[in-house]
């Protein structure tokens, strides 16, 4: 459904800083699919969905959707068939207007905004329903700021405003790393409920294994810029930690010591 | 203060309350520090004066001035989205473009519109006297223009705009072109300005290409005074304490010129100087208070 070709991105061109954040990525992702992409620190996670979202132009290589290419769209283009969930819960939603004109603004992606009335009246009563599932009593503060809110329950709110309108592919980018643990499991919860109940396509970014493994269809590992493991269905249900981590090690060409465990 | 004073001060914080409205949505709405207002409030007084000059109705010269407005606005929106020029120097840029333009247009520095007709004479026909007249129209249309921008901030395209200014990360993940919003938003601000520009000049009779030095100056103590007195609240709230702060503003300035001290009193031209003292004073003012506070 959505496929990368030879994505490169360089970035600080031709300065000292230079890095080369994609190294010609291929990924063919298939419409209901669930994708956990892991990887140490600068491997290209992000970028790569920066690099779906349309945040920047690649280098090189194409991205295309249904078969129409859209490498040269625009970020707010593609937000028509893209709903996304950041990693820092602040970015989601806009402080000072409330709850409930947050999800109108989310109710018109993709659609074109005129000068009917954001908030209307109609609508109120599937805002409260669908907050109402996620369990934290934001049903009934339509009219708060959302500055009010916790990081966790914005995050939740975001989580929401994102598939409200039925996005074709989900992006969620290490949006549980801000959360204290417990918080991080509520909106895990949450994550694979949605995905699951509307069959969305998913790409979710994580530093934990454990959800890495625990969550999806499909797990792909990258490394310097360069997906190195990309398994799926019965192959991905039999790893588990252990092997990640020696697979890891072992595609940087370093010997996997079991001390390294105590890293997870 | 003398009553001819305080009438003057209401007027002038009436008609001066649409450029700070203008300010408002720049300033605090789109977090876009606009100093376009300097060239485009004379913008809006000469057009406006040009076309009464060349025959047309006071109240339809409204109508290209405020086009007008929204032109220069739209291009320091352009030059800052399309060109990525900082938003300040870009809206130094219009400004500094716009004193050439507004002296082009009026063919000199300055327009008389002396024995010509202006907005306020259909109400001196009608017997209003002359005093109430300008604070009365201008009120009215100041009110006018703040009930507007509240039903605007609450429609979708007005709570895109909203979102603009105050997380455009996500505003753009939902859908939105940040760009063509701040070029709507400031275009909108600088119509308001100009708008406000052509009451000014038939209201004293002339358009001068040096009347919009300090507007902006003006517009954020106006922005400033406005929130401090009424508090934080919602926009609906906060675009009547810019009219209200307008009010304050130009009563405390009319106030400040009737004080003698001995020999010493104010003239107009150290308007600008107290001014920015209050200014810096209502932006230091809260964070002293904290200081004291504890």
């Amino acid at each position: 459904m959505l496929t990368l070709t030879g994505i490169t991105k360089r970035f600080h061109k031709g300065s000292i800083n230079e890095v080369l954040a994609l190294d010609g990525v291929d990924l063919d992702i298939r419409r209901g699919d669930f994708i956990t992409v892991i990887g140490s620190n600068g491997a290209g996670k992000s970028t790569t969905l920066n690099c779906v979202a349309g945040c920047f132009m690649p280098d090189k290589g194409t991205i295309t959707l249904n078969g129409e290419t859209i490498t040269a769209w625009p970020e707010y283009k593609r937000a028509r068939f893209i709903g996304r969930v950041f990693q820092d819960p602040l970015m989601g939603s806009a402080a000072s207007l409330s709850i409930e004109e947050n999800m109108a603004l989310a109710d018109r992606r993709g659609k074109v905004r005129g000068l009917s009335a954001g908030v209307k009246t109609r609508d109120r009563e599937r805002y409260r329903e669908l907050l109402s599932r996620i369990g934290l009593g934001l049903e009934d503060r339509l009219k708060d700021k959302v500055g009010l809110l916790s990081g966790g329950q914005r995050q939740s709110l975001t989580m929401i405003m994102a598939t409200m309108v039925r996005p074709e592919i989900l992006l969620l980018d290490e949006h549980t790393a801000a959360l204290d643990p417990k918080t991080a499991g509520h909106v895990l919860e949450l994550t694979d409920k949605i995905v699951e109940s509307q069959k969305l396509t998913t790409l979710m970014v994580t530093h934990n294994m454990n959800h890495a493994l625990k969550l999806g269809n499909r797990l792909i590992m990258m490394h310097q810029g360069r997906v190195i493991l990309d398994i799926d269905g019965e192959k991905k249900s039999r790893f588990n930690v252990e092997d990640l981590l020696e697979r890891f090690f072992s595609l940087k060409g370093e010997a996997f010591s079991s001390d390294k465990m105590l890293l997870v | 203060m003398s009553f001819y004073a305080f009438i003057g001060a209401l007027e002038q914080g009436f008609v001066f309350g649409l450029m700070v409205l203008g300010v408002y949505l720049t300033f605090r709405i789109l977090d876009f520090p606009d100093l376009t207002v300097d060239g485009s409030l004379p913008l809006g007084a000469a057009v406006s004066s040009v076309c009464i000059g060349a025959g047309l109705d006071p109240y339809l010269s409204l109508i290209p001035a405020t086009l007008a407005g929204f032109c220069a606005g739209a291009v320091t929106g352009l030059l800052n989205t399309r060109l990525k020029i900082l938003h300040l120097l870009s809206s130094i840029l219009t400004m500094i473009a716009l004193y050439s333009i507004n002296i082009r247009i009026m063919g000199r520095p300055n327009f008389t519109l002396l024995g010509k007709s202006t907005v306020l004479d259909p109400l001196a026909a009608l017997g209003v006297p002359s005093w109430m007249a300008a604070p009365a129209l201008f009120a009215l249309v100041t009110v006018l223009a703040a009930i507007t921008l509240i039903w605007f901030t609450r429609t979708e395209l007005g709570q895109a705009m909203l979102a603009t200014g105050d997380n455009p990360r996500m505003i753009t993940a939902l859908g939105v072109n940040t760009g063509n919003m701040i070029v709507l938003g400031v275009g909108l601000s600088n119509a308001l300005v100009a708008l406000c520009g052509a009451l000014v000049a038939q209201n004293q009779g002339s358009a001068d290409v040096n009347m919009g030095v300090g507007t902006i100056v003006a517009g954020l103590a106006s922005v400033i005074i406005g929130e401090t007195l009424l508090g934080q609240g919602r926009i609906a709230k906060m675009i009547l304490a810019a009219v209200l702060g307008s009010v304050a503003y130009r009563l405390a300035i009319a106030l400040a010129l009737s004080l003698k001290v001995g020999s010493f009193s104010f003239a107009p031209s150290d308007l600008n100087l107290i001014t920015a003292v209050v200014v810096v004073a209502a932006l230091t003012a809260p964070k002293l208070k904290r200081k004291v506070a504890g």
